[in-house]
């Protein structure tokens, strides 16, 4: 079973030095800046999707929120690949307190949406890419998977937040560890509600043209 | 190196703070008597001003750690107009390995060579060795996709962003008789009347401007603004003599050549922005947009000016 690591509402010493260093960092490769356009920063417990393409992906969102807000939010991360050895797991679970899921399972016990489930009764949020996967393709953003529209029917009164990561896939293309500087800039959009009786299938594409639409130069090809 | 003489230093300083206080007593003036919500002009005004304090306390303290400290506070302005101008052009996932190249090696080796004087590789690094290497390597991984538009755009970056920001420090390098130790003064010359200059072209442009110079390219610079805008930062230049080797009227006529040069730099640059479809070139400083929007014609004018103090009064 997944351990989680969730214990208080503030980080160890390690997470904190992690997260200030992380956010440091990421300033001064991306001169990182939250846009937000259609919500507004807020310590109340959210669900932040976003695209996918790169593994600063999750450093820029946290970069963007206050340290308050950074030391409730846990990304949810694949336990296939974070989970495959020990100094992984470390940096996963212990220096960046993300929380660890399994995309196929089959113990009850690793059922990705009770585990992000008990996240959020803890009164924490989650950063979640509901692309399920590090987007390689010309595609601008992937199908979403089912766990934003299950986790939104368990516990409705989160917010869903969507936010367009700009430029990572150029900063630190997949494959790659050492990142190009480039300037990025993270769009936070308003945010989305399943409408009374909607289909999961129709509410997943809305969520997606929603994140989509918050690309601000949406005619780049690159 | 000695820094130079406090005295002109300080005047220079004084000088400076003088300017600015007025400016901001002036903008606190008309935003306390302007209708509330101030309107977007004003507010911009404000957010400038501050970010130029910002910018002189920056040069300032550069300069008071003498040449170490402005090639340094150079390099960085480097970075920052190269991050600009390579987030703007198009680039392929397999031109990684050459974007990284311009930012860890190309910058520091650029700028090592500003330090040491080594002026025979100064000159030509940049333009002959990186210019043939940086297309062989993206040639070398195969990807021809749109690949003249790639090497094009990798090549402008470093020699708007590097090579020629570089020249600003190389000053610290010239050997000019007689005014041994003050080359620092050289840089803040350069820069008082190139910025001055831009600033002198807006409010020319504000108050007398009529007909559109190239209205395709900008629609804010003018006739009136550029020709105003000129003769006042000559007229700059000439009372600025006190800094440099020149007489007060070839002070006149090297500072009327670096703003025209300063003045055309601006043009590229906004019509590079114009191509890409961008406002401006980032958000680094608040009220001005990006770096490359704050240097684009200290770009233009810096290797000129650069080579003719070289050619005119260096040894």
């Amino acid at each position: 079973m997944t351990k989680l690591h969730i214990r208080a509402n503030t980080f160890t010493l390690l997470q904190t030095i992690t997260s200030v260093g992380l956010s440091a960092m990421a300033w001064v490769v991306t001169g990182v800046r939250p846009i937000w356009n259609g919500s507004q920063p807020s310590e109340r417990q959210r669900i932040y999707f976003a695209n996918h393409a790169s593994h600063g992906d999750f450093i820029l969102l946290s970069a963007c929120l206050s340290e308050k807000v950074r030391a409730r939010t846990h990304a949810v991360a694949a336990a296939e690949y974070w989970g495959k050895s020990r100094l992984r797991r470390y940096i996963a679970e212990d220096m960046l307190s993300s929380v660890l899921i399994h995309r196929q399972w089959t113990d009850e016990a690793e059922n990705p949406i009770n585990i992000m489930l008990s996240v959020l009764d803890q009164g924490h949020s989650l950063i979640l890419f509901p692309e399920g996967t590090r987007n390689t393709t010309d595609e601008p953003l992937l199908p979403f998977r089912s766990g934003l529209y299950n986790l939104s029917m368990a516990r409705p009164e989160v917010e869903l937040i969507p936010c367009w990561i700009e430029n990572m896939s150029r900063v630190l293309p997949k494959g790659q560890f050492l990142p190009v500087p480039l300037l990025c800039r993270v769009v936070f959009g308003p945010a989305v509600t399943i409408a009374p009786g909607e289909e999961r299938r129709a509410f997943l594409e809305r969520a997606r043209q929603t994140l989509l639409a918050l690309d601000p130069r949406p005619d780049r090809d690159d | 190196m000695p820094l130079p003489p406090i005295h002109e230093t300080m005047i220079l300083i004084a000088g400076l703070v003088a300017v600015l206080s007025t400016a901001s007593v002036t903008a606190g003036i008309l935003s306390w008597r302007a209708p509330k919500p101030l309107s977007p002009t004003l507010t911009n005004l404000t957010q400038r001003i501050n970010a130029w304090w910002v910018m002189v306390v920056a040069i300032t303290v550069a300069f008071f750690f003498g040449h170490a400290g402005m090639t340094i506070l150079f390099a960085l302005i480097s970075f920052a107009a190269l991050r600009e101008f390579v987030t703007l052009t198009h680039s392929r996932r397999s031109d990684h390995w050459v974007l990284l190249g311009m930012f860890a090696i190309i910058i520091p080796f650029q700028y090592w060579l500003v330090w040491t004087a080594w002026y025979g590789l100064f000159t030509i690094f940049i333009p002959v060795y990186c210019f043939l290497l940086m297309p062989a390597m993206t040639a070398l991984n195969g990807d021809t996709e749109r690949f003249l538009e790639r090497v094009s755009a990798q090549q402008w970056a470093i020699m708007i962003s590097v090579y020629f920001v570089s020249h600003v420090p190389a000053l610290l390098t010239l050997n000019v008789p007689g005014f041994e130790g003050r080359n620092l003064l050289l840089i803040a010359f350069l820069i008082i009347t190139v910025q001055g200059s831009d600033v002198l072209q807006y409010i020319f442009g504000k108050l007398f401007g009529k007909h559109l110079l190239s209205p395709k390219v900008s629609p804010s610079k003018t006739w009136e603004g550029l020709v105003g805008g000129l003769a006042a930062s000559s007229l700059l230049g000439a009372l600025l003599s006190f800094l440099t080797p020149f007489s007060p009227l070839q002070a006149a006529v090297v500072a009327l050549v670096a703003c025209l040069m300063g003045f055309l730099g601006g043009l590229v640059a906004s019509a590079i922005k114009r191509d890409q479809g961008v406002k401006d070139w980032g958000h680094l400083i608040e009220g001005h947009g990006g770096m490359m929007d704050r240097a684009d014609s200290l770009v233009f004018a810096a290797p000129v000016f650069f080579h003719t103090v070289r050619y005119f009064w260096s040894v």
